[in-house]
């Protein structure tokens, strides 16, 4: 691998550990959240109560995981 | 000042002195064992760093029409609130050690002792102790400037949310300068926690608006949604140490492989 391929991907891996950090998880949970908050806005539905819970589901998941591994 | 405001500016003060304490350790550290001259100068060059990257960031994110902004930095600062929030909860459950700013402070104390004595820089400094001042800034600022950033683009209130950085900043070194030594009695655990309850609550209101929904009461459901978020994690926590302490309890009644 070339100089510039390493430094490439030394940058995309800080950027990836700074906004996703330890866990992918919630950054799914978030992504899937605001989409399925878009597709119900589209089909005029009331949508702002979707995300709090899409990404709760997210975190529990991520704290039981964490907690199995103690 | 409104209670956006109000907000913005707890949480991005409380944001700046949990990094400006972890990046103060650090620096202390290196200036009581190596020097302060360096320590400070590679300090200031990564503030310097830092508030170019602000100046630059801020007029740009800015420019970004308010409905693609609140989705985007909706979306971060969720991921972000909920990192934040997560490794607390873990924390507070018992999970993850707690962070010891004097622990922090011995770790980089010996460290900087054992590096031995660096060949004098160019400018006639200590390179050892410029380099990591500077890193130590540089990286524990940055979620800061994001949050700054993404904060204050998002109130129309930059020059705020900056304020709100600086007297942090101010604070922090002002009681460093006092103590001299680790900042352990800043609550930082604590503090921390309360940043993710923020961060996660405004993610959670400009994200979904960024997406199209419309919160009933609009900006005063934020009154709603902060605690319901503080709740919510509470129940995680008290979960999470029923939890382990239950899976205590199995492991001691659990016979040990080999006894008779």
């Amino acid at each position: 691998m070339g100089a510039v391929a390493r430094a490439l991907a030394a940058f995309g891996r800080f950027w990836w550990d700074f906004v996703v950090g330890d866990d992918v998880t919630i950054a799914i949970g978030v992504v899937c959240g605001l989409g399925t908050v878009a597709v119900l806005h589209a089909a005029k539905v009331p949508a702002w109560w979707i995300l709090p819970i899409i990404w709760a589901v997210a975190l529990a998941w991520s704290l039981g995981r964490a907690a199995r591994r103690g | 000042m409104t209670s956006s405001e109000v907000f913005l500016f707890i949480a991005a003060f409380m944001a700046c002195a949990v990094e400006a304490v972890e990046a103060t350790t650090v620096v202390v550290a290196l200036g009581v064992t190596r020097g302060w001259r360096s320590a400070m100068r590679g300090s200031a060059a990564g503030i310097a760093v830092l508030a170019v990257l602000v100046a630059a960031l801020g007029p740009a994110i800015a420019s970004i029409p308010l409905g693609p902004l609140r989705l985007v930095v909706g979306a971060l600062l969720l991921i972000f609130g909920l990192g934040w929030l997560r490794k607390a909860m873990l924390r507070a459950a018992g999970y993850k050690a707690l962070r010891d700013e004097e622990v922090a402070f011995a770790k980089q104390r010996a460290a900087a002792e054992v590096a031995g004595a660096a060949p004098r820089g160019r400018f006639g400094g200590d390179p050892y102790a410029f380099t990591l001042a500077f890193k130590a800034v540089v990286l524990e600022g940055l979620e800061v400037a994001f949050i700054v950033v993404t904060f204050g683009a998002n109130a129309h209130d930059i020059p705020l949310a900056a304020l709100a950085a600086l007297a942090a900043i101010a604070v922090v070194v002002a009681l460093a300068a006092k103590v001299r030594g680790p900042l352990a009695r800043v609550p930082e655990n604590t503090i921390k926690y309360v940043v993710g309850i923020l961060l996660t609550s405004f993610g959670t209101f400009w994200g979904a608006e960024g997406a199209g929904a419309r919160w009933p009461g609009s900006d005063a459901s934020l009154l709603g949604i902060i605690p319901a978020v503080a709740v919510l994690s509470l129940g995680f926590v008290g979960a999470l140490g029923r939890y382990r302490v239950a899976g205590a309890t199995t492991r001691e009644s659990a016979p040990v492989r080999g006894a008779l």
